[in-house]
């Protein structure tokens, strides 16, 4: 896709703050009570996030995401079939999973992207994602424009995407390069430096340097991207992360062993268990606590206010301003049951 | 005769012995003074751990000044051939080793291309070879040709890839194949086992010819047997490469330090690389045999079948030959034109017997 958008990205509509007059309170009066209606709100309805997982075969996406959210959610789980060929376009699979936990319900959307990456010409495999990225806004808006509204419009936006990258040692693939160019304009793209287990502490630091000196010098942002940290605090934040920790090599595994009178999971070898949530052994769980417990919102966010927006000026500048109206208005009407 | 020979040689002085049994001996004298050469080439996409293991196998350093470049550059490369040539002495014998490096293979976006420049490397030996053969200085002719390939697979995947299998079909006819399992490190024993089953599996699927250990003779020690047993059950061979030396159990081994253990590299239960240095250095004979008898003599054989002309590219279309054959038609038929006035001449000036045409031709 060409980039015919030369107008800078629309920041998110910031009201003018109001002039406030700081006034003290008398007294309690029960304001910061709606922090907890909020949060019993949220646990009632529940919130959506859709995860892509992108990379070559083998690479350990599906186990990843499986240790992830420590349930069986992937492709992998779904067949039992491990003799799959390769399949010979890119195919987009999407599995989606309702996980609780603490009361709240999250409808969780694993979308595989099997077949990128492996076949001899890889030329172009990029852009059944990119097509369906853009069919998940496409669908949104059109709820969005439409007369009846649903009350809460599903969201099947990708939220994130987890790019995985193959660790050689050396530095960024070609393919890699290409893909991450092209999509980071559309989605929240989050490099990992999959099966971590192959480098020593000396050949990670090494690696994850050269790639971010690749990502820095051919223009690409990432997520968190700079553009959008909001204030200081966001900032200085995100700055750490991008500096020292990203990308995140990490090592998944869905087996649990006995390690000092412990269970956990890992990876048992001849030479040792490799633990997946020791931050000696490999940076899973600051990828873990990066996307669920603490960027899971701010994901969403991004994805709803800027990469959406984007997409929704881009569609309104070429209908000449208006929402695309059509006969398929009519259809989706129909189809809403 | 010399006088060096071991204890169990037999007693000259025993009746009917004629002596020729030394004559293993002798090959084995001359040979080592003459030294071995052996080429052996590398393939797999990058970050493999080629040169590694390379280095690790001869224990030696054959990329000094090595230059990685970025993924932006790789975008523009196409696959380079570059050969190094090291001379290793061991106990008086020499080996003229010779690697044969293939960067850029597998790199590129579209792979479609990446074999050629590695096939006609091969084919360039073997015209080479074929042309030394066939000259008239025959005492030093050198042995470029390609008598071992071992083909890297990454570790990382289900199985072969279709780059894998469409490289191993295209030269399974002219080079030894090996294949290897990279950066073992990365599986644990189940799946070891699991992705050289797959392997297999699917190299018989594809019908690609990969280079068979030859069985053991019936009349070697039972201990040789057992090792040709082991190696051949082992095929591919997952190895990892290492020349960094780790303290380990109270010794230095060679290895890779991780902060959950250490993997030994000459450790048979970590990993293969034993067992595939084992095999290079005890059938590095029987590779290069098969490189002459079998891979060379299936060139030699279609390149004579060929004919003189050397076809520089392989899909020139049936008109081109046509063109050719049409162009050498009327230059033979110039020649007869040509030949047939001189007759006339001849005639005009003496004998009148009508040449007979198309006499010689």
């Amino acid at each position: 896709m060409s980039e015919l958008v030369p107008e800078p990205r629309p920041k998110p509509a910031v009201p003018m703050k109001p002039v406030s007059i700081n006034s003290n309170l008398l007294g309690y009066v029960g304001i910061d009570t709606i922090i907890e209606q909020m949060r019993k709100k949220t646990m009632k309805t529940g919130f959506d996030f859709n995860i892509m997982v992108v990379g070559q075969s083998g690479l350990g996406k599906s186990t990843l995401v499986n240790t992830l959210f420590k349930s069986q959610v992937s492709r992998k789980a779904a067949s039992w079939n491990r003799e799959e060929k390769i399949p010979k376009t890119v195919e987009i699979k999407a599995i989606g999973h309702v996980i609780e936990e603490g009361g709240v319900k999250m409808k969780l959307t694993v979308i595989d992207t099997p077949g990128f990456g492996d076949q001899i010409n890889n030329e172009n495999c990029w852009e059944p994602i990119e097509k369906y990225i853009n069919e998940q806004y496409e669908k949104f808006l059109k709820e969005e424009v439409n007369i009846a509204r649903k009350k809460r419009i599903p969201d099947t936006r990708v939220h994130c995407c987890l790019y995985f990258i193959s660790p050689t040692g050396h530095s960024l693939r070609p393919l890699d390069l290409e893909f991450m160019k092209h999509l980071s304009k559309v989605v929240n793209i989050i490099p990992v430096i999959a099966k971590a287990d192959t480098m020593t502490l000396e050949e990670k630091s090494e690696f994850k340097q050269r790639v971010r000196k690749e990502l820095e010098v051919n223009g690409i942002e990432f997520y968190p991207q700079k553009e959008f940290d909001e204030d200081l605090e966001d900032k200085t934040e995100n700055d750490k992360i991008r500096q020292e920790s990203m990308p995140f090599a990490v090592v998944g595994s869905d087996k649990e062993y006995q390690v000092n009178g412990k269970r956990v999971l890992g990876r048992k070898t001849p030479w040792g268990i490799i633990e997946v949530e020791n931050l000696n052994h490999c940076e899973f769980a600051l990828l873990r606590d990066f996307v669920i417990r603490t960027h899971l919102q701010d994901l969403k966010e991004v994805t709803h206010n800027i990469h959406y927006e984007t997409y929704r000026a881009k569609r309104l500048n070429d209908n000449g301003g208006l929402p695309p109206v059509s006969v398929d208005t009519e259809e989706s009407h129909d189809s809403n049951p | 005769m010399s006088k060096q020979q071991p204890a169990q040689f037999i007693n000259p002085e025993t009746p009917g012995y004629v002596g020729f049994a030394n004559l293993p001996n002798q090959v084995h004298r001359k040979s080592v003074k003459k030294g071995f050469e052996f080429t052996l080439m590398v393939v797999g996409e990058s970050g493999l751990g080629k040169s590694t293991l390379i280095n690790s196998l001869f224990l030696t350093d054959l990329y000094p000044e090595r230059i990685i470049p970025g993924a932006a550059e790789k975008i523009e490369r196409t696959v380079q051939i570059e050969a190094s040539t090291v001379e290793i002495e061991e106990r008086g014998v020499k080996l003229r080793l010779t690697v044969v490096d293939t960067p850029g293979y597998g790199d590129a976006i579209n792979c479609r291309d990446c074999f050629k420049t590695i096939i006609s490397y091969i084919d360039e030996q073997f015209e080479r070879y074929l042309h030394d053969e066939s000259g008239l200085n025959r005492r030093h002719i050198i042995d470029n040709r390609v008598h071992c390939c071992f083909y890297f697979i990454s570790p990382f995947g289900h199985g072969l890839k279709p780059l894998d299998v469409a490289f191993m079909k295209a030269i399974h006819n002219k080079v030894n194949i090996v294949p290897v399992i990279a950066k073992a490190d990365t599986l644990t024993l189940k799946e070891r086992e699991r992705l050289k089953k797959r392997i297999l599996d699917e190299i018989e699927e594809h019908n690609i010819k990969i280079y068979h250990l030859p069985d053991a003779e019936s009349d070697e020690d039972e201990d040789f047997k057992e090792q040709t047993r082991l190696l051949k059950a082992s095929i591919p061979f997952s190895v990892v490469g290492s020349n960094q030396l780790i303290e380990a159990k109270g010794k230095k081994v060679r290895g890779r330090l991780y902060p959950w253990g250490v993997v030994e590299v000459e450790n048979p239960e970590h990993n293969d690389f034993l067992k595939l240095r084992t095999m290079l250095i005890t059938h590095m004979q029987d590779l290069q045999e098969v490189t002459q008898d079998l891979h060379y003599e299936n060139f030699r054989s279609e390149r004579l079948k060929r004919g003189g002309r050397k076809v520089e590219n392989e899909d020139m279309n049936k008109d081109q030959i046509l063109l050719e054959k049409e162009a050498e038609l009327r230059r033979m038929q110039e020649m007869i034109a040509r030949m047939q006035a001189q007759m006339q001449m001849q005639m005009q000036g003496g004998d009148g017997d009508s040449g007979a045409l198309g006499h010689h031709v």
